[in-house]
C-alpha cells in the first residue's frame, strides 16, 4: 500500500508511452475534485492566512501591517467575551449532547417495532436544517406567557420566562437547543457501539452477580469507549465553529452575550467591512480547529489499533 | 467489506448469521439483548420504559407537531402555539407564497440537486482512482480530500465570500448565481473517503476479468464498479443532502441579494417582517423541512449506517 511506483522497472523501458498514459488516468478521474477543492477550499485558505497580515482597503490597495490584526482582535473585549461564550456554549452542548444520546441510546436499544419507529421519530432534530430548528425554537421560546413553553411554565405557576431576551440565561437556552439537535445524532453512534458489545458478556456479568450498574461501568462503557473520545472531540469541534444556531437564534443578542466566535468573525467582516480583522480571526479558528482534528485523527488510529 | 458496517438498526448476534434469530436458536435469553437488560414483559421497569419513551418522543418529536399545527393555524397574535391544530387554514401559505417562499424553495431545490448531483459525480471519480489505481502521491491526495473536511465553511468564510466574487484565473462572479453555492460543495472528503473504502473492497478478480475483456476506464466504473456500489451511493446520496439543505452560510454569502437566498436562509426574512406573522414563518418552516424529511424517511437505514460507519470506522 505504501508503494507508490506500480510498475517494475525493468517493464518500463518497453512500453514507456504506456507506462506514463497509464500514469495519467488516475489523475484525470482526481481533476474535478481536486480542482474544486483547491479553488473553494484551500485558496480561500491561503487567501484569509495572507489577508489577515494586511490592513484590507479597497480601493486605495491592501497595506502590510504584520501581526496588527491579530492583536487587535485578541484584545478587543467582545471577542475575549466571545471565546468564552465559544467554550461555554461548545463544552456544554458536547457534554449535555453526548449525555443525554447515551441515556436516549441506553433507552431505545433494541430490536422491537415500536423501538425502531421510536428512533425514527428521535432522530428528526438531526435531520432538520439548523436554520428550521433556529426559528422554530424562537417561536418555542416566546417571552409572553402564551408562548409555547412558557405556557408549560405558566401550567406549573410559574412566571414567563425570556429565554433569548435575559442576557443571564440567553446562552443556556442556545445551549439547551444545540443539545436537542445533537443529542439524537450521538444515540446512533452511540447505538452503533451497544450494537457492537458481545451478548455472552452482559450474560457472563450476570452469572456473576454484578449490579446493573457494575455491569454498565465495566461491561458497556469500555466497549463503546473508542466512540465516546471520537464524539466527544468531533462534538467540540463543532462547538468551536458554531454559527448557524446562534446566528438565527439570537444574532448574537441581547447585547452580545450569546456572541461567539464565528458570528463575531461575520459582523467584523461582512457589516464591518474589516476584512483583515475578520480574517486573522478565522486564522485562529482555523488553527484550533487543525490542531483538534489532527488530535482527532490519533484518536482515531489508536481505537483503530485496538 | 474488510470492516462489517455496524447497522444499529438491527443488531446481528456474531455467533447467529442470519441476525435476528427465531426463539429456537437463540442462546442467550432477551434480557442480554441490551446493555440495561430491559424485559419484554409487563412489570414496574417495562413501564418505567414506556414512560421514558413517551418523554423522549415528546421533547423531540412533538416540536415538529407544533410546526404543522401552527403552519395552519390562523394566528394574528402570532405568539400562541400548541401541539394539536385549532381550526384549519391555508392563509399561512398564501401569504407565504406572496413573500416568494416558492421562489426560494426553486432556489433551494436547484442547488441541492445541483449540488448534490455534482458532488456524487466528483466523488465517486476521485474514490475510483483511490480505490483502484496505484500512483505517485496517493497519500498526498487522500490527505487533501481529508483536509477539506477540516475547512468547513464557518472557518473560511471571509475569503471565500471574496474568491466566489473574482474565481482566480477566469475572474468569474460567481456570486447571485447557484453556481456559487454548488461549486464549493463539490469535493466533500467524506463522500470521497467512504466511497473509496467501500470500492476498495470489490474483488480484483471481476476488474481483472472486465480488463481482458477490453473494458476502458469509464466503462470498468459505470458499468463495473458502480453497480457494486449502490449501498455506498445511498448514503453518500442521503448524508450529501442533508448536509447541502441544512448550509445556511454559504448561501448567505454566495447571493448577490435576497432573492437568491435558499428557503431556509429565507426563513429570516419571513421572520423580520412586520406584516406576518409566526403562523407565516411555520408555514415556512414546512415547506423548508419537507424535502429533507421525505429522503430521511425513504432512506433513513442508509443514513442510519451512514452516521455509524463515520463514526465508528473513519
Amino acid at each position: 500500500m505504501t508503494a507508490t511506483v506500480p510498475a517494475p522497472a525493468a517493464r518500463r523501458s518497453p512500453g514507456k508511452r504506456a507506462f506514463s498514459k497509464k500514469a495519467v488516468v488516475p489523475w484525470l478521474f482526481l481533476a474535478p475534485g481536486l480542482l474544486l477543492a483547491l479553488v473553494f477550499k484551500f485558496w480561500p485558505m491561503v487567501k484569509g492566512i495572507r489577508l489577515s497580515f494586511f490592513d484590507v482597503r479597497p480601493f486605495l490597495g491592501d497595506q502590510w501591517i504584520g501581526l496588527d490584526n491579530y492583536t487587535r482582535v485578541l484584545t478587543d473585549h467582545r471577542f475575549q467575551d466571545a471565546i468564552g461564550h465559544t467554550l461555554i456554549l461548545g463544552i456544554g452542548q458536547a457534554v449535555g449532547a453526548i449525555l443525554l444520546g447515551f441515556a436516549l441510546a441506553l433507552l431505545l436499544e433494541g430490536q422491537a417495532r415500536s423501538l425502531r419507529i421510536l428512533r425514527t421519530a428521535v432522530f428528526l432534530p438531526a435531520v432538520t436544517a439548523t436554520a428550521v430548528v433556529g426559528e422554530l425554537w424562537r417561536l418555542m421560546y416566546y417571552p409572553t406567557s402564551d408562548g409555547l413553553l412558557n405556557s408549560g411554565l405558566h401550567l406549573l405557576g410559574l412566571g414567563p420566562v425570556p429565554f433569548l431576551d435575559n442576557p443571564d440565561i440567553a446562552l443556556y437556552s442556545t445551549m439547551a437547543m444545540g443539545i436537542w439537535i445533537w443529542a439524537p445524532y450521538n444515540m446512533v453512534i452511540f447505538l452503533a457501539g451497544l450494537a457492537g458489545v458481545d451478548r455472552s458478556l452482559y450474560e457472563a456479568a450476570a452469572m456473576d452477580g454484578v449490579s446493573l450498574w457494575q455491569r454498565l461501568r465495566y461491561v458497556t462503557l469500555p466497549a463503546i469507549r473508542p466512540a465516546l473520545m471520537i464524539v466527544l472531540t468531533l462534538a467540540t469541534i463543532r462547538g468551536l465553529r458554531v454559527f448557524t444556531e446562534v446566528y438565527v437564534l439570537t444574532g448574537g443578542g441581547p447585547a452580545g452575550s450569546t456572541d461567539v466566535w464565528m458570528t463575531r468573525a461575520y459582523t467584523l467582516g461582512f457589516t464591518r467591512n474589516d476584512i483583515g480583522g475578520a480574517s486573522a480571526a478565522s486564522v485562529v479558528l482555523l488553527c484550533v480547529t487543525l490542531l483538534l482534528t489532527v488530535m482527532v485523527n490519533h484518536l482515531r488510529k489508536r481505537g483503530g489499533a485496538r | 467489506m474488510s470492516a462489517p458496517v455496524i447497522d444499529p438498526v438491527r443488531p446481528a448476534a456474531p455467533d447467529t448469521p442470519a441476525g435476528r434469530s427465531t426463539k429456537a436458536q437463540r442462546t442467550t435469553p432477551a434480557r442480554f439483548d441490551t446493555a440495561l437488560g430491559w424485559n419484554d414483559g409487563p412489570g414496574l421497569a417495562w413501564a418505567l420504559r414506556v414512560l421514558l419513551c413517551l418523554i423522549a418522543l415528546a421533547v423531540f418529536a412533538a416540536p415538529f407537531l407544533t410546526i404543522f399545527s401552527g403552519a395552519f393555524t390562523t394566528n394574528p397574535s402570532g405568539s400562541s402555539l400548541s401541539f394539536l391544530p385549532h381550526g384549519s387554514t391555508l392563509s399561512n401559505f398564501t401569504v407565504a407564497g406572496e413573500r416568494g417562499i416558492w421562489d426560494y424553495l426553486g432556489n433551494s431545490l436547484v442547488i441541492a440537486g445541483g449540488g448534490l448531483l455534482l458532488q456524487l459525480v466528483v466523488c465517486t471519480l476521485a474514490a475510483y482512482a483511490l480505490a483502484r489505481h496505484r500512483f505517485r502521491g496517493q497519500a498526498l491526495v487522500m490527505m487533501l480530500f481529508m483536509m477539506t473536511l477540516m475547512l468547513p465553511e464557518e472557518v473560511i468564510a471571509i475569503p471565500l465570500s471574496l474568491v466566489l466574487g473574482d474565481v482566480p484565473v477566469v475572474h468569474l462572479d460567481l456570486k447571485g448565481t447557484v453556481w456559487g453555492v454548488i461549486l464549493p460543495l463539490g469535493a466533500w472528503g467524506f463522500s470521497v473517503m467512504m466511497l473509496t473504502e467501500f470500492m476498495r473492497d470489490i474483488p480484483t478478480e471481476i476488474e481483472e476479468a472486465a480488463r481482458l475483456d477490453g473494458v476502458g476506464e469509464l466503462r470498468m466504473l459505470w458499468q463495473i464498479i458502480l453497480p457494486l456500489c449502490k449501498p455506498a451511493l445511498g448514503v453518500a446520496g442521503v448524508l450529501g443532502f442533508i448536509m447541502i439543505w441544512d448550509q445556511y452560510l454559504l448561501p448567505l454569502i454566495a447571493a448577490k441579494d435576497p432573492t437568491d437566498y435558499t428557503v431556509t436562509v429565507a426563513l429570516s426574512i419571513l421572520r423580520t417582517d412586520p406584516e406576518v406573522g409566526s403562523g407565516v414563518v411555520l408555514a415556512g418552516a414546512v415547506i423548508a423541512l419537507i424535502p429533507s424529511l421525505i429522503v430521511y424517511l425513504l432512506l433513513q437505514r442508509s443514513l442510519v449506517t451512514g452516521i455509524a460507519a463515520g463514526a465508528t470506522k473513519g
